[in-house]
């Protein structure tokens, strides 16, 4: 296969007509620096080599495959569904995969600080982590509402010795917390590094979060062809910004019998104005730093979105989903509060394995459209993150404790 | 040339500073955005920035931000913009550039946008979050319709990087005068001049306006001592949020050295 040919290939700024830089002049320096050095420590073994030994002794990696028939019985069709256990990690999710990364790469510049948003609080967690670890100074933006719904992963940064920034504009959810963390970003470029969470943002993000992120992918190939001899006939992964999803799609983008499908939350119906469903229900547009589909109005205002889920609650998503989405080699789904919600009660009941309320999104998906597959089909989940840090959200929704706690 | 920088030019030939007031269209409400414009061309501004209210304004410190919103929420749209110019325009001579992010005029359609500008009487545009890397077609439609188009340079900004920005602004190119966001600075940074310096260095015949951070006629002056203007935005806003048409007149006044 020619290089051109491979859509494992894309090394941006642009991704079909999706990604770029739309910000303001005063960033370009620093992404300039750190598209530089990103590039300079990918093909350094040094630098492989490091963060491969903090996977190992630090994260936990490689992560393990589980398959768990009894949840697998529930979407029906004789299908098997596998799942890629990132909730094992360190931190509880995927989301250390990349902090670490770019926690080195902050490091490798010389600079003294990170910067990160937040949205379930679990992108914070990771880069309170990376800041202990490293020795950084770490400050988190998170809306003042998500500070709410996830007061755990508050308490979790402070421990981790991170600022928490509750911010108070716009919605004042991860969209706001974005526009904090550059606004912070332009006055402190100097010293600061943004540790951007998702495969969103101008470039080099997007392709860098992917890269930090592809070892799921990578990981999860190899595994399911030792133990199993097969290829999945399916991936399935939740997005919102999207960076679990291109995490374990990226290993198989040249599989072409390998459907990708990823799941966006449809919140109250993908019909009614409550919902994150930025691919299915957005439209293209720029949305900071980057062309991609987002929420917005006929003037390009960009529209509050809803899930229950903190870190899907987002009407932007990553450049490339757009662009895979567009070619036809991937394809998105929605799926609402409700069904998600079920979906975590029944693997933790079936399986003993308590999913995040994000990951409980690509869950529901499996059961929606296990009947799109051939019977008896291989399903490949990427289960993102544990469900830890959900109970309070949880336990209000199925009623497990007073209404009034 | 340009309308704008024609009054930069003149200004600058009898030795006069010169004044960019900034205010948000629609706040706090249409009416009353068109007075207060009109009462800042009135009271000295020499060139008007007039904002496009946007949801996510990532160059905005919280006086623009609280401002903007408002607009928004007050039921602000951008076809509202063309008329609130002519409505300027009628009232006043001074010349009229309008401040936007990008993706509301992506979503308008550049060339629509564009053509409505001009043909309401707006002489271009400042694109905070559009640089020219990626502005190909707003470049082209201006080129096309003669109109303003002001880039940014800023302290982080390579000589090379604000040389192209220079070539390709019309009207003036804004100088950022600090790292960081819009708002009232105490200091203003030194950084400014040298990037009015670096842009001096790539290209004469092209006004340098320092914008970020000002908001004393101090300021305004000794800004003006090396560049050809001093952009102020937020210190506008707070003087209008705090004591209407009154404070904003004297405001603007004081700045303008009247």
């Amino acid at each position: 296969m020619k290089n051109s040919d491979s859509l494992k290939a894309q090394q941006g700024p642009y991704f079909g007509e999706y990604g770029g830089r739309f910000v303001p002049e005063s960033l370009i320096a620093a992404l300039d620096q750190l598209e530089r050095v990103y590039f300079e420590a990918k093909s350094d073994p040094s630098f492989q080599n490091e963060l491969a030994n903090l996977h190992r002794d630090y994260t936990g990696r490689p992560s393990i495959i589980t398959e768990v028939p009894k949840f697998a019985a529930l979407a029906g069709n004789d299908i098997r569904v596998f799942l890629k256990r990132e909730d094992l990690n360190h931190t509880g999710s995927h989301k250390i995969n990349n902090v670490l990364g770019q926690a080195l790469l902050a490091k490798r510049m010389g600079k003294t600080r990170i910067i990160a948003e937040t949205g379930a609080g679990q992108h914070g967690v990771a880069s309170a982590t990376a800041a202990a670890l490293f020795g950084l100074k770490c400050v988190v933006y998170m809306g003042e509402v998500d500070t709410k719904r996830q007061a755990l992963n508050v308490a979790r940064m402070r421990l981790l010795g991170a600022e928490v920034v509750a911010v108070t504009t716009g919605s004042r959810t991860l969209k706001d917390a974005i526009n904090e963390a550059l606004r912070d970003w332009v006055a402190n470029v100097d010293t600061t590094h943004y540790l951007l969470g998702t495969v969103a943002g101008p470039h080099p993000f997007p392709l860098m979060v992917r890269d930090f992120h592809s070892v799921i992918g990578v990981e999860a190939r190899a595994q399911m062809l030792e133990r199993y001899g097969v290829l999945p006939d399916m991936v399935a992964a939740c997005v919102g910004g999207g960076s679990n999803a291109m995490g374990i799609f990226h290993a198989f983008l040249d599989d072409p019998e390998v459907k990708l499908f990823g799941f966006e939350a449809a919140g109250e119906g993908i019909d009614t104005p409550r919902h994150a469903a930025t691919l299915n229900r957005g439209r293209a547009g720029v949305l900071h730093g980057a062309r991609s589909y987002m929420l917005q109005d006929e003037d390009g205002q960009t529209v509050d979105s809803h899930s229950i889920s903190a870190g899907l609650d987002y009407p932007g998503v990553g450049p490339e989903h757009a662009w895979l989405k567009d070619i036809g080699r991937a394809s998105y789904f929605g799926v609402t509060d409700d069904e998600a919600m079920q979906a975590l009660s029944a693997l933790s009941k079936t399986e003993g394995i308590i999913p995040a309320i994000e990951t409980a999104h690509a869950l529901a998906g499996v059961i929606n459209t296990a009947k799109l597959l051939e019977p008896g089909a291989n399903v490949l989940v990427n289960l993102s993150g544990r469900g830890d840090k959900d109970m309070q959200t949880v336990a209000k929704y199925f009623g497990f404790i007073g209404a009034d706690e | 040339m340009s309308k704008v920088a024609e009054v930069l030019a003149a200004n600058r030939a009898e030795n006069k500073p010169s004044l960019i007031g900034y205010f948000p269209a629609g706040y706090p409400s249409l009416e009353q955005s068109l007075e207060a414009c009109v009462a800042m061309c009135e009271s000295g501004v020499d060139v008007l920035e007039l904002g496009l209210p946007y949801s996510d304004p990532v160059m905005d410190g919280p006086v623009i931000q609280a401002a903007t919103l408002e607009s928004l929420e007050h039921g602000f749209k951008i076809s509202q913009i063309f008329d609130l110019i002519r409505s300027i325009a009628s009232r006043t001579d001074t010349p009229i550039l309008v401040m936007s992010y990008y993706n509301p005029i992506l979503q308008y359609g550049i060339e629509r946008f564009a053509t409505e500008l001009k043909a309401a009487g707006a002489t271009g545009l400042i694109t905070p979050d559009l640089i020219p890397d990626e502005a190909g077609e707003w470049i082209a439609v201006s080129d096309e319709l003669n109109l303003d188009r002001v880039f940014l340079a800023t302290p982080s900004s390579s000589q090379e990087r604000i040389s192209k920005a220079a070539e390709l602004s019309r009207g003036f190119i804004y100088a950022v005068s600090t790292m960081g966001i819009t708002g009232e600075r105490k200091e203003l940074d030194s950084n400014a001049r040298s990037v009015v310096s670096k842009i001096r260095e790539a290209k004469q015949d092209i006004s340098a306006c320092v914008g970020i951070g000002i908001s004393t006629s101090d300021q305004v002056l000794a800004v003006n001592a090396y560049a050809d203007a001093a952009i102020v935005g937020s210190t506008f806003v707070k003087a209008y949020a705090e004591g209407g048409l009154d404070s904003l007149r004297a405001t603007v006044s004081a700045l303008a050295g009247n």
